[in-house]
């Protein structure tokens, strides 16, 4: 066959992607934290027996079921997504990936569906201590359905645990605690499952806030403020050490998005963290010098961060594409020793390893067992560069920069405030004068929107930053689609686009109505 | 354990596992059903509020059941997954936009300020009920029937269009609906799904007004059921199927492929035939005698449901018969053996498949224990937490 792929219908499907794991997103953060936040203060509830807090308790809860609704409206399409626009990468990884997609529905959604509506459904009709339970079983549900889900998206970035089977024309899994307890895919889950930790903190003290301005509710405020703000604190602080974490991570698996990350053209040692820049719009690889304009920098610290060694060189975008240098990490021990390949030669060895495959299985259909051979090693080793072979100019394999580097910068200015924020509701709390803080109260009350764009900016990072790739290193975008024709895609985008916004301004509707109606009488039901 | 079993004997037990959530999801579409007969059977909106509040506590079941459905078979029968997906894109697209519009209508149908007013919720809960079982349905049958497309793995090595599967024709999908058996089966689900919603409102809801209407409606859709059931189950037994060749894997197609399936495998038939009867029995019961028996029926004809689902799914992938054939091109069509996962991947999901039983386990227990009686007006009015 000879027809070609329509570009159009992969920009298509990427937005559409896009759009609708923003959308989860929107909601997964809070279940995470809201979840957990609830079960607290109803373990002080069962314990204190202090009915003010079984009137906190349900009020939160019934935020936390709405959010849930349109979480899971959104989630269900992320799955099946894979399969309806990603249908060659479905097949081409369905052998690893699709487990842990599996074991998410066995073992998390299960549980989580099922706990939530004893929470909701079993106030007067279960035991006191069942209720817990059953509250505490839907916060770990939730977080085990994150964990799977990470697994997933950390295998992506940083493909390990299997191997390629040439009869098959898949990558199969090798070792299931590989790909389980990858590096990346441990602190990839710590590190969002506390940024939903962070994001609900903001949440509940925000709104709290907002009673505290209205003058309302103000004994369940100041108690909800104060579960927040300390559970808040500590995720907060644990959400900058997985940060730094993946950054890590980072600097080892996928060099490319950490150059982008970090604005970073060309590579010195030791090399700068730019603390504040600004990108140089029309910078272009050729240009030579460093991509940023205006900047603030911390000498050492990005080869400190990323190496953990203050002298070392971290290698920026040219260098990335000319090769050359020596690499501090080997990500492919057999090949690159000295230096580093260049683009051009890693396109050339993936069209090897394409071709070779082509060889091999025309090979085995004739039997030629030596062709097969020579054919099957080939492939092994030219395999690490499988993806590029589908690629034609060196260039395709750097990402959108200055979207990366601004969204990174953001997440990490309000990782910042966030601790600030933290530190100062409690210290105001303790002296008794958060309510005549006015300007603070609003402040937190505007910190709701900025905890939001910190998640989102986080996952900007991750997968713009890792663009072309859909598998680092083994598929690119282009060659994950499924055949459809872009019109298709195009339609279904804004179906999605329209169905998903109408159902967000009803949810925030609701939401704003309920939060003013505020927490009513826990009752004895 | 399980590393010890053949590939073939994984494929098998997976295709038993894949077929039972099957079931079990066919089952607990009562669900939908029920949402089409809000306003049939509730005539005021007190009446209604009871009918969506006993499907309420519900819905997240079947809902969480599809979705490990589509987990499960991608983990399995990955083949499956990136061929039928985005090969019959508009399918897919539809059911998934039925169910988004389910999971939000419970919780904010009757919240204040809900922005798009208690009507739409409802007739997103009705589009859901109606299209979602039909479609599954349709999609269902073409496990029978066919579809149009080309797998060739060799694509992959095609730089400028790797695509292995490739679906022939642009109405991705919608072409089933050209074939009356996919209409039938689809229709018969919808029909079914209705029946399930009767028996379980009979089963759950105390209402006098309520359940007077449901006796005339459980023979209203009782008739439609059994006419494209039984329509649908003749034209397969009767018709060709699509055959294996065990030595070489060559598929050709069989004159009563699915007949010779029950009968070489009588278990399967022992199990569709049962299941039939219970489904019937579950009807009947109530029909004739409404007083002592009305509340079993959905227990019997939900269990009758999923041993007929069951083993309508074993004869599509067993006894040497390809489960997702293509009518393109006879090779390209996919059977448990050449769609699977590998070996390692397959034993490692069975040893995640050892916690279905306590999944089930706990749902029950949950279950039971916020339903221990019956839902009426009067807990509508006290419940804190009523949709
Ligand atoms: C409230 C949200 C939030 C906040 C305040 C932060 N993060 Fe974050 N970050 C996320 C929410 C997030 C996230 C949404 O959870 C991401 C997206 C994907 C992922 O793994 O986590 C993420 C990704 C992410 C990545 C990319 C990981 C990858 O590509 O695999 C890095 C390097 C950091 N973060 C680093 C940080 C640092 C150093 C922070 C210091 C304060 C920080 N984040 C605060
Ligand atoms: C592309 C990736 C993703 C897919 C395919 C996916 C899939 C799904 C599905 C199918 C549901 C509905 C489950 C149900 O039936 O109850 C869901 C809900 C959920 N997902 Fe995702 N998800 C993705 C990304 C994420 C991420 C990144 C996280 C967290 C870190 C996450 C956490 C959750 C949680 C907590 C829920 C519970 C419902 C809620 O959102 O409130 N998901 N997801
Ligand atoms: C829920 C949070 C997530 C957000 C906000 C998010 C965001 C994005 C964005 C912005 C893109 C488009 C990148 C581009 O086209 O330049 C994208 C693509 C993609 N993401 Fe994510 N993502 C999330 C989670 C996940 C997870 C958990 C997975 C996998 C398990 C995943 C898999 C993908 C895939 C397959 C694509 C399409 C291919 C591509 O363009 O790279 N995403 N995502």
């Amino acid at each position: 066959m000879t027809d070609t792929i329509d570009l159009s219908m992969v920009d298509w499907s990427r937005a559409q992607f896009a759009l609708t794991a923003i959308y989860h997103w929107l909601f997964v953060p809070l279940t995470l934290g809201l979840s957990f936040i609830v079960a607290i203060m109803e373990t002080i509830w069962v314990k204190t027996g202090n009915p003010e807090w079984k009137k906190i308790t349900k009020f939160w809860m019934t935020l936390f079921g709405i959010n849930f609704a349109i979480g899971v409206a959104t989630g269900i399409i992320l799955e099946f997504q894979f399969g309806t626009n990603w249908s060659n990468y479905s097949w081409f990884v369905g052998d690893i990936f699709g487990a842990p997609l599996a074991i998410e529905g066995i073992m998390a959604f299960f549980l989580e569906s099922t706990f939530i509506a004893v929470m909701f459904f079993g106030w007067n009709k279960v035991s006191k201590g069942f209720h817990l339970t059953a509250s505490w079983l839907t916060a770990i549900g939730a977080n085990l359905s994150a964990l799977w889900i990470l697994v997933a998206n950390a295998w992506m970035q940083y493909p390990t645990g299997m191997k390629f089977n040439p009869d098959n024309a898949r990558n199969e899994m090798a070792n299931f605690w590989d790909v389980l307890f990858s590096p990346v895919a441990v602190n990839k889950f710590l590190h969002t499952i506390s940024s939903g930790y962070v994001t609900a903190a903001v949440f509940v003290i925000g709104i709290s806030a907002w009673f505290l301005l209205k003058n309302r509710n103000v004994d369940s405020a100041k108690r909800s403020i104060l579960v927040g703000a300390i559970f808040g604190l500590i995720t907060a602080i644990f959400l900058v050490i997985t940060g730094d974490g993946s950054a890590y991570n980072m600097a080892q698996k996928q060099p490319m998005k950490l150059a982008a990350m970090e604005g970073l053209y060309k590579g010195t040692s030791p090399n700068g963290l730019i603390v504040f820049g600004i990108h140089s719009g029309d910078k272009k690889v050729e240009d030579g010098t460093g991509g940023i304009n205006v900047k603030l920098e911390i000498p050492r610290l990005l080869s400190l961060l990323g190496y953990r060694n203050g002298n070392a060189f971290v290698p920026g975008i040219e260098d990335i594409l000319k090769g050359g240098f020596k690499p501090e990490f080997q990500n492919v021990p057999p090949l690159e020793v000295d230096k580093a390949f260049s683009a051009e030669e890693k396109i050339a060895r993936g069209k090897l390893a394409i071709a070779a495959l082509g060889d091999y299985k025309r090979a085995r259909q004739t039997g030629d067992i030596a062709a097969t051979n020579k054919a099957d090693s080939s492939l092994k080793v030219n395999f690490p560069y499988f993806g590029y072979g589908y690629l034609n100019s060196p260039d395709s394999i750097i990402p959108n920069v200055p979207l990366t580097f601004y969204s990174f910068r953001i997440m990490v200015y309000l990782g910042g405030f966030f601790i600030l924020l933290f530190i100062f509701t409690l210290y105001y709390a303790r002296k008794q004068t958060l309510e005549t803080k006015r300007w603070f109260l609003w402040l937190l009350l505007w910190s709701i929107p900025l905890v939001y764009i910190a998640g989102q900016a986080g996952w900007i990072v991750t997968e713009v930053g890792r663009q072309p790739w859909v598998i680092q290193d083994l598929l690119p975008t282009v060659a994950a689609v499924s055949m459809i024709d872009a019109t298709s895609v195009q339609i279904t985008f804004w179906l999605f686009a329209v169905l998903f916004t109408a159902l967000l301004i009803a949810e925030v509707m609701i939401m704003t109505r309920q939060i003013k109606i505020g927490p009513k009488d826990g009752g004895t039901n | 354990m399980f590393e010890t079993l053949s590939l073939s004997c994984l494929q098998q037990y997976w295709w038993v596992i894949i077929s039972l959530l099957g079931a079990l999801l066919v089952f607990l579409m009562f669900v939908q059903g029920g949402q089409t007969l809000l306003y049939t059977l509730g005539k005021t909106e007190a009446e209604r509020k009871i009918l969506i509040n006993s499907l309420g506590r519900k819905w997240e079941f079947t809902f969480t059941t599809l979705v490990t459905f589509g987990g499960a078979f991608f983990a399995s029968f990955p083949l499956f997954y990136s061929t039928s997906f985005g090969g019959a894109y508009w399918v897919w697209m539809a059911i998934l936009f039925c169910f988004i519009l389910q999971a939000v209508a419970y919780e904010f149908r009757s919240k204040p300020n809900n922005f798009l007013g208690h009507r739409t919720y409802e007739i997103f809960l009705f589009i859901n009920g109606a299209l979602g079982t039909i479609l599954i349905g349709a999609a269902v049958s073409t496990f029978f029937t066919g579809s149009q497309f080309i797998v060739n793995k060799l694509s992959l090595t095609e730089l400028t269009n790797p695509v292995i599967s490739r679906w022939q024709g642009g109405a991705h999908g919608l072409e089933a609906v050209l074939n009356w058996q996919n209409v039938a089966l689809g229709l018969a689900v919808f029909f079914l799904a209705r029946i399930l919603g009767i028996l379980y409102f009979i089963n759950t809801v105390s209402d006098k007004n309520i359940m007077g209407r449901t006796k005339k409606h459980l023979l209203i859709n009782a008739v439609p059921f059994l006419v494209f059931f039984l329509a649908y189950v003749f034209a397969l037994v009767l018709g060709k199927g699509f055959a294996v060749d065990p030595v070489n894997g060559t598929i050709f197609m069989e004159d009563y492929k699915y007949l010779h399936n029950l009968i070489q495998m009588p278990i399967v038939l022992i199990l569709f035939v049962i299941g039939v009867l219970a489904v019937l029995l579950g009807i009947i019961r109530p029909l004739v005698n409404f007083e002592k028996c009305g509340s079993k029926g959905i227990w019997i004809s939900g269990i009758g449901t999923i041993l007929t689902v069951f083993s309508l799914l074993l004869l599509a992938g067993f006894n040497n018969t390809s489960y997702y054939p293509s009518t393109s091109d006879l090779q390209s069509s996919l059977t448990i053996h050449n769609s699977s996962s590998s070996h390692y991947t397959l034993t490692a999901m069975s040893y995640v498949s050892l916690l279905i039983p306590f999944v089930l386990a706990y749902i029950w227990y949950a279950w039971r224990s916020i339903n221990n009686k019956k839902i009426d007006a009067a807990e509508m009015e006290s419940d804190s937490h009523a949709y």
